[in-house]
């Protein structure tokens, strides 16, 4: 093994100027698990959706703020991004789906069900997003 | 005989040694079928709803994730700060793999069983006499969940990510496995927390 020591090469310094995709996407995360403890500690009633909708309404917001802000990020490990956000989405519309199917086995319906699901979507987006961006922050961009 | 270079930001003129260049694999492939067998059995117990089996997969995975997360925190976390930038990169190539496998199957079996158990003896009933100490224990659950899917599993990928490079940055290694161990003493405290509030549940 050969140790060396060289300075940043291009384009780590960056890493430091990236917008704040990883915390508004942990934030989005973080409202949608307060919206799925709301109506899980309701049961067996129906809470009130009115919190859970606005948790959710919030949460989405932040995602999408997440994602226009990273978009506009130049330059960036795109190919790294949609391949590690790729398998992990994969991995999470899975653990989404069996969620999913607890849910309906369990008798959710309606407007419950839309709510609950709608904060599995947000989840199962929110974790491939923050891993994709957190490996690919760290890999150097492909030459264009 | 393959050579490792690591970048260290500051510190000696380079230092050769003969030790082999192991790229890590980033999913180690060989403890699959492990996680699937344990995944199969997870979904027979919450199938047919047995209450050992349940109660099984809850306390031995939840028992197992708590030691984990304690023992990297506070046992390995400081010895890793103190190895030097070689050796923490060769203890990373074989650590973080494994751990990127074991920790999401051992949350899975916990929370997933948990679930399932509280719903079979009724404890997530709003009607539960304890029901507050059901949603405080979800609670704490909730932030174990922001900070290890957060926090801990960016930092387990990027270091293995890092760590496949030509060049490996030996000083972000440094920096994201310290944010690791930090994260898993942080949900292994947590896991006391949650301990606290399930052994109360089940005496009183």
């Amino acid at each position: 093994m050969t140790a060396t020591h060289s300075p940043e090469p291009a384009g780590r310094s960056d890493v430091d100027r990236l917008p704040p995709v990883a915390e508004l996407t942990i934030g989005s995360m973080a409202l949608v698990i307060v919206g799925g403890i709301y109506l899980a500690a309701h049961l067996p009633r129906r809470a009130d959706l009115g919190p859970a909708i606005g948790l959710l309404s919030a949460s989405g917001a932040l995602l999408a703020t997440a994602v226009a802000l990273l978009a506009r990020v130049r330059p960036f490990a795109r190919q790294v991004f949609f391949r590690v956000a790729g398998w992990a989405l994969l991995a999470y519309v899975v653990i989404a789906g069996m969620l999913e199917y607890v849910f309906v086995l369990d008798g959710t319906r309606g407007e419950l069900l839309a709510v609950l699901t709608l904060m599995l979507v947000v989840f199962a987006l929110d974790i491939p997003f923050l891993f994709g961006f957190s490996v690919a922050r760290y890999q150097e961009p492909r030459p264009t | 005989m393959a050579q490792m270079t690591v970048r260290t930001a500051a510190g000696p003129p380079p230092i050769a040694t003969d030790t082999a260049r192991r790229l890590p694999q980033v999913v180690p492939l060989r403890g699959i079928p492990v996680v699937v067998a344990v995944i199969g059995g997870l979904v027979a117990a919450i199938a047919t709803n047995r209450l050992w089996a349940l109660d099984f997969f809850h306390v031995a995975g939840g028992g197992l994730w708590t030691g984990v997360d304690l023992f990297v925190g506070f046992v390995v976390g400081p010895i890793i700060g103190r190895l030097s930038v070689p050796a923490r990169v060769e203890f990373s190539s074989r650590f973080m793999p494994a751990m990127l496998l074991l920790m999401p199957t051992l949350v899975i079996c916990t929370l997933a069983a948990g679930w399932q158990l509280a719903r079979h003896e009724g404890f997530i009933l709003s009607s539960y006499p304890h029901h507050g100490w059901v949603v405080a224990s979800m609670a704490v659950v909730g932030v174990m969940a922001v900070v290890a899917l957060g926090f801990l599993e960016p930092a387990n990928l990027a270091v293995l990510f890092e760590l496949r490079k030509p060049e490996p940055d030996g000083a972000l290694i440094g920096r994201l496995m310290r944010r690791f161990a930090y994260t898993a003493g942080i949900t292994g405290a947590l896991q006391v927390a949650t301990l606290v509030i399930m052994t109360r549940l089940a005496t009183t």
